[in-house]
Parts: C-alpha cells; structure tokens; sequence
C-alpha cells in the first residue's frame, strides 16, 4: 500500500526529547528484534533489502541491496561506514535524525553489519555537529552497555563495534571515498573508482558505505519485509522520503513524506506557501548540486527516477539549444540528490544564488585535481562579477563554458556538482544574467579581463566524458 | 621548546588509538585531543601527535591545514560558526553576518580584541529549516533576528561555548541541556 503522509517510519520520535535515553527507547520496542535478526541467515536479510527498493539517501539514489551484494562473498574483513557528515547545502535531516533517533540508527547498523558480515562499524560525524556528536557517544555507550554492540550482541556470539569518528570541517568528506580518505587519518582526498569501496575500501578492505537515513529504514524493513516497503514507494524507489524544506516557505522544516510528492504539493500544502502569498521562481529539489527547477516545472514528483526522466523537466544546455551531454549522449534534467530542498520566490536574485552556490564549492574543492581545483575558482569569480554587475560580455557563455569544462573530468563528483549547478541556473533563468550583463555595461562597470580564466576556460572545454 | 600532550590526553588518546588498524588512522582524533589539551596547534604541537602517532610531522601538517576545525592561530572562547550558505542567505543571513560584524566591532575570520569571539562565515550547518542560524560548539542559535544575536552574545559572553566537546567529562549533559533550540512541531 502506498504510504500517505501519514507514515511515519524514522521520524515517528521527532521531538521527543527523551528517546535517546536507551531504557525509553527499549520500552517502545527499540532492539527488541535484534535477537531474532541475528538468529537469519545474512542472505535472507540481504535479500530482503533487494527486494525493498530502497535507495540511498544521501545523493545518489543507489539501490541499497544490490550495493551490499557487491561485496566479495570470500572477504575475510569488511567494514560498515555510516557516512553522517552531512553538510550538502540544503539538507538538515541527517543531523535531526541522529539528534532525535539515535538507537534507531545503531540498531540499523547492528542488522546491516550481520547482514554482511562485518564486525567494525564507523560513523563518521561531521565535525561541527558537536551537539549531535555527544548525542550518538552516548546512545553508543549504552548500547554497549545494554549489551547490543560488543563481543556478544544480544546474546547471540555475534561480534560488532562501533566507534564514533568525528570530521573536522571539511564538505568533501561526505563524497564516500573522500570519507575513507579522511577515516584512515588523512586529507580527505576523493579517490579515483574503480575499485569501488565495497571491493576495495577502507584500510584497502571491502566496505559498504550508507546514509543515517538509508541505515534507519533497515530494521523497518527487516521486520516487516521488503516487499511491504517497495509497496509505500513509488516506481523502482521504496518507503518514504524525509525532505528539509527550506527558504522561502511559510513552514520550513524536516518533513518524511511519500515518496514521489509533487513539489507543488510540498511547497503550498505541507510547507504552507510562500511568505507574503508571492510566486515560486525557482526549487533545488535536493542539496545544491542539482540543476534547479522553475516554476512551470513544480509539478513533477520528488523521485528519483522522475526528476532524471520527466519529460516535463527542461534539459541542461551548454548554450541556447545545446544540450549538456553527460556522456554517451546522456542529457541532464535534475537529480533528488539529499532531499534538500530549497525554495526561491520571485523576488530572488538568481545570479546572486548561483555566485553564493559557486563560491561555496570553489571553497570546498579539495584541490586534488585541476578541472574542479582551478574550474570551481572561475565558475565563482565569473558568477560573482555577473552578479554583483560587473560582469562583461560573453560572461554568461563563459559560465557555462567553464562548467562544460569541469563536468566529467574530476576525480569525484564535486567538480560535477558546481558544473550541474551553473548550467542549471542558466539554462532556467538566462535572462536574468544577461540583464545583470547588460546593466553593467549600461553603466560601464565591467571589471577588468582576467586573461587566464578566459583563456584556459576555452581550453578546457572538451570536456564531457560520463562516469 | 617541544611540547607533550598531558597524562590525561594521552590516556584519552590510547583508548581512540585501540579502535583503528593503523595509529594513522587516529590522526583527527588525535588533532581534535591536542587542541583541546594544548590550544592551537602549533609546529609543537603538531610534532608532539606526530610523534605520538609515529608518522611523519608533513603528515599532520598537512591535515591541519586541509580542515576548517583545526587552528594554528589561538582563537576565541567562542568560536562563533554562522551560515551564509543559500538557505540563510535568502532568509537574511548576510544581514545577520553584517550585524555580528558591526556588534563585535570584528570583520569575519577575526577574533575578538578581548578573545571572546572569533567569528566564522561558515558553510551549510545542516540547520536549513530555521534560517539563518549560527553554531557555537554543542548549542545552536535558530532563526536568528537582530533581537536574538544580542541574545546569544550576552549569552555566550557570560557563558562561553567550548567547541572541545567532551564526552568523558560528562559533555553529554550540558549538550542534551540545549535541545530547546530544535524547534518541535514541525514533524
């Protein structure tokens, strides 16, 4: 049956400020399965996951059940990586989820761990989320201490355990292989895949990498049956979907809702419209590494597949009637990304959005490699000038050329990201930067050439490749 | 002069060390223990976990440098984290950041002349639904106005914000004290 807004898998103990005491949550039935879990056959759960459709929360919308059956079925050693360093501008529901939730979320990776036979699990917090760090130390401890983590979980011989790891400050650490750069101790430099982390992952071991909010729906869907979470979801995509709605809406907020929710629906029923009943100019359907939305496209569903596929979504283009080929002829619509969704009314200055975007990512490259070190830097200082109006013609094209120019040929996806965030803002709302252009040049403000973007900008622009 | 990291610091750093396969591996743990045991962390400072981890001292350099968290300079009681990413910026954060500015008598990255604050432009905070907000170690400041940034610098003047948390010291308690700052109802 199709969940309603009225099912509530992970956040049925939002603001209740006492489930992170291990006894409440024990009453309420908290580990009550871990016994009887442990007491499967792994396949059994692992193939429950299969057949659930659940897909990654974080980003990327990969199906959880056949990413643990990557692992070699030989491996001597794997590990378990919850990757809790949200920090995708937009998305605030990892961060509540733990806050909220903790044992939930341990008691997901005590059934995932048996399920792949792994006995070290790490969460990686990110690093300024203190508050919610001491929140999960403690949750941990007393899980510990009740017996559910440790030589002998719930009594069943089975080994596992945990160990709280804390970031310090650093966006590229949630990219997953970035994440087990920074695990082992190190710069958290992306790494190139293949291998995949659930071949060869951390400290070089096979590793299975998964979001608080992925690892959460688990025990939901060990007791009841993937088939009953496939049935709550739209399409290929399982359960329901938390969104952190954010902007300008009159209720922002965490909100788990059915999968496949219009946005329109989002925006002016559960969100409670725009402040001062003004029009929606433009949404990032989740974090802002995916391609906006404009208003006429605000009645696509919140899903994964549809906001890659719907026909209704306009396509990226490089230039007016050019479409961005991803590789192989691949086009770009949008992506769900993180769930973050944010919303801009009429009045917002899109090229001011996209300079404040483009700056955030050319801060947070991690300057490893060259496209997306140097090509974050032009894409922000071309966005800026454009939108502080002092930008000179040919400035919007450059834009888009430089973002061509990253797209597909870094080493991770964050280089991805600041391309698909440009072109998406030019291809949606084009006008509005050439005003700001042309404004400049009415008053005769362009700033000075700065050769080496410009030049190097047109060199790099072969670039396209998938991955 | 070198320096060495305390008694209790080095126990707390043992039972870290004894969760990884490799000593490396506790480098940030060990950079987060040094910089609440020894402040800033200087090329002392950095030899000293170097040479407890046994790697090399360019190995450390280089992750201090690479995270936002680690300082080399000694920086205020309250480090101040505020937002400006896009989700505060189009609720005001900007208006809020110049604000702070103009109240601290500082410009952003600067600490404070009595070293009360030191004010960071921040990226996301993953707190996008009550923008524009500010973090200052375990306690959030939601849905910042004018009225409310005074709030929070008196607040914090009188009772400063460590970012050492500190779970054996019993953290925990004056963490779970502050979580009023989540707005309920909204779920």
């Amino acid at each position: 049956m199709p969940a309603t807004r009225d099912t509530k898998i992970i956040t049925r103990y939002f603001g209740d400020d006492t489930q992170k005491q291990i006894a409440v949550a024990e009453k309420r039935g908290a580990y009550a399965a871990v016994a009887k879990t442990l007491g499967r056959p792994p396949a059994e759960i692992q193939e429950q996951l299969k057949v659930s459709n659940l897909r990654g929360r974080g980003g990327a919308g990969f199906y959880t059940g056949a990413k643990w059956g990557f692992v070699p079925k030989d491996a001597k050693t794997t590990y378990l990586v919850i990757n809790a360093d949200e920090s995708e501008p937009g998305t605030c529901k990892d961060r509540e989820l733990i806050y909220w939730d903790p044992h939930l979320l341990i008691e997901g990776i005590i059934d995932t761990a048996y399920a792949m036979s792994c006995h070290h699990a790490y969460i990686y917090i990110r690093g300024e989320m203190m508050r919610e760090y001491l929140v999960l130390k403690q949750a941990v401890a007393d899980a510990y201490a009740r017996g559910y983590l440790g030589k002998n979980v719930a009594g069943t011989g089975y080994q596992l355990e945990v160990t709280v790891h804390r970031g310090a400050g650093a966006y590229i650490c949630g990219e997953e292989t970035g994440l087990l750069s920074s695990l082992e101790g190190k710069r958290g430099w992306p790494r190139l895949k293949p291998p995949f982390p659930a071949i060869v992952g951390l400290f070089g071991q096979p590793t299975i990498i998964n979001n608080p909010e992925t690892i959460m729906n688990v025990p939901a869907i060990v007791d009841k049956g993937g088939a009953w979470f496939a049935a709550l979801g739209m399409g290929k995509s399982g359960g329901t979907r938390l969104l952190c709605v954010s902007g300008h809406v009159n209720k922002p907020g965490v909100y788990e809702l059915p999968m496949g929710i219009s946005f329109r629906e989002l925006i002016f029923d559960v969100c409670g419209g725009v402040p001062g009943g003004k029009r929606v100019k433009g949404v990032i359907p989740g974090g802002v590494s995916m391609p906006p939305l404009d208003e006429s496209e605000l009645d696509v569903p919140c899903e994964f597949d549809a906001l890659q596929t719907d026909k209704r979504i306009k396509e990226c283009e490089v230039s007016p009637g050019v479409k961005f080929d991803m590789g192989g002829g691949r086009t770009l619509r949008t992506m769900a990304g993180s769930g973050g969704v944010v919303v801009m009314d009429q009045d917002t200055d899109m090229p001011r959005a996209l300079a404040r975007i483009s700056r955030f990512f050319a801060h947070e490259s991690c300057g490893q490699c060259t496209p997306c070190r140097e090509g974050s830097g032009w894409l922000a200082r071309v966005a800026t000038r454009i939108a502080e109006e002092g930008g000179r013609p040919g400035d919007v094209d450059l834009l888009t050329s430089i973002a061509h120019g990253i797209a597909g040929n870094s080493i991770c996806a964050l280089g991805d990201a600041a391309a698909w965030a440009a072109l998406g803002f030019v291809t949606k709302f084009r006008s509005e930067f050439e005003a700001k252009v042309e404004a400049a040049q009415r008053r005769g403000a362009t700033t000075p050439a700065e050769p080496p973007a410009a030049s190097a900008a047109g060199a790099a622009s072969a670039g396209g490749g998938g991955h | 002069m070198p320096v060495h990291l305390s008694e209790a610091a080095r126990k707390k750093l043992d039972a870290v060390i004894s969760r990884y396969p490799t000593p490396m591996a506790a480098t940030l743990p060990a950079l987060h223990i040094a910089q609440a045991d020894l402040g800033p962390l200087t090329p002392e400072v950095q030899q000293a976990v170097a040479d407890y981890l046994k790697v090399p001292v360019a190995h450390i350099y280089g992750v201090v440098t690479f995270y936002t968290m680690f300082h080399q300079r000694k920086v205020g009681k309250n480090v101040l984290m505020v937002c400006t990413n896009i989700s505060c910026m189009l609720r005001g954060a900007y208006e809020i950041m110049a604000y702070l500015e103009k109240q601290l008598g500082v410009k952003r990255g600067e600490t404070t002349a009595d070293g009360m604050f030191t004010l960071v432009e921040e990226e996301c905070l993953a707190a996008c639904a009550n923008a524009p907000m500010a973090i200052c170690g375990p306690e959030y400041f939601l849905d910042l106005t004018p009225e409310k940034v005074d709030q929070m610098l008196a607040d914090l003047r009188a009772r400063p914000r460590s970012e050492h948390v500190d779970f054996e010291r019993g953290g925990i308690a004056s963490a779970a004290g502050v979580s009023d700052t989540v707005r309920e109802g909204d779920h």
